[in-house]
């Protein structure tokens, strides 16, 4: 295991760059996620009051 | 037979994208996966390079990525210019953030891959400026578009930059064969069996088609935000929210 963490003597340089990988892969879907989040938040807020069409539905569903 | 009219209207591509995006993270989980296991395990130490070399299994599909998903993102520029398609101008939106990114790790996976083998971490040598310029017409764009009001007006000037940016990526393309500098062509000795070259073939084209479907689906998921942040005004949207609402909130 820590032979292969050492990677021959370039840890230093293959795991920066795979970490980096993961590092932004990681960030770039939190960020989508969050975009969502905000996108329906900001269509929820938009929206108010809800339309006699939304309230309709919303009692359907219950 | 796909009806491709039917997808180039907001509302029936949305529930898509939302379908496609999860399906295409399912495949890039998978391919990743097994694209690491072979370029960090079963793929056998360079030669000359040692393990430093494992780093291409990374730094080509990024690079790839970098150029291809702007060739993608000035087509859809130009259809929305051409056409005046709201969906065109939103996926040239939703492309260029991971373009960017793209751009930056194919740079930064360079620069930890040059060190141990050229002995520097950057050099001004063709293809590495012309990446570096890649990215920065990546940040134009994005910049671009944060700076004008009204959406339609950013398309319009975005997909204008996108399209002249354009000439970049041949130019990055065929640097290392234009210009005489460090960044070289394909040539990584290996230890010269084939059998390893094969398997280095294949980590680079897993981590490739990874780098494709997450490519997609993020994509795909950050143009559904796009929508939704777009169509405020349309009424379609009121029905997903209340269904969002039901479902998982």
């Amino acid at each position: 295991m820590l032979d292969f963490l050492a990677m021959g003597g370039y840890a230093w340089y293959v795991w920066m760059a795979y970490g980096a990988v993961a590092l932004v892969v990681a960030v770039e879907i939190a960020a989508v996620r969050a975009r969502r989040r905000r996108a329906f938040d900001e269509l929820r807020m938009s929206l108010e009051p809800p339309s006699a069409n939304a309230l309709a539905r919303a009692k359907d569903a219950r | 037979m796909i009806n491709w009219f039917r997808l180039s209207s907001p509302v029936s591509f949305y529930p898509i994208a939302g379908a496609w995006s999860y399906a295409f993270a399912v495949l890039a989980a998978l391919l990743a996966g097994v694209g690491l296991v072979v370029a960090l395990w079963i793929a056998p130490t360079d030669a000359t390079q040692g393990d430093a070399y494992r780093i291409i299994f990374i730094h080509v599909p990024t690079a790839w990525m970098a150029m291809f998903i702007y060739v993608v993102m000035a087509g859809w520029s130009a259809l929305a210019l051409g056409f005046n398609t709201r969906l065109s101008a939103m996926m040239a939106q939703a492309l260029a953030p991971t373009g960017a990114l793209m751009a930056a790790l194919a740079l930064w996976t360079g620069a930890f891959w040059g060190r141990p083998t050229w002995g520097t971490y950057w050099a001004w040598d063709a293809r590495m400026t012309s990446t570096l310029i890649l990215l920065f017409l990546y940040l134009g764009v994005i910049a671009l578009r944060s700076a004008i009001e009204d959406p339609r007006r950013a398309d319009r000037a975005c997909a204008v930059l996108a399209i002249v940016g354009a000439v970049n990526v041949p130019i990055i393309y065929f640097s290392v064969q234009w210009w005489n500098t460090l960044h070289q062509g394909s040539s990584i000795s290996l230890t010269a069996a084939p059998k390893m070259a094969m398997t280095m073939l294949a980590g680079i084209l897993i981590m490739t088609a990874a780098a494709w479907c997450y490519a997609i689906s993020v994509v795909l998921a950050r143009v559904q935000s796009i929508i939704v942040e777009r169509e405020r005004g349309a009424g379609w949207l009121e029905s997903l929210i209340d269904w969002r609402a039901e479902g998982t909130t």
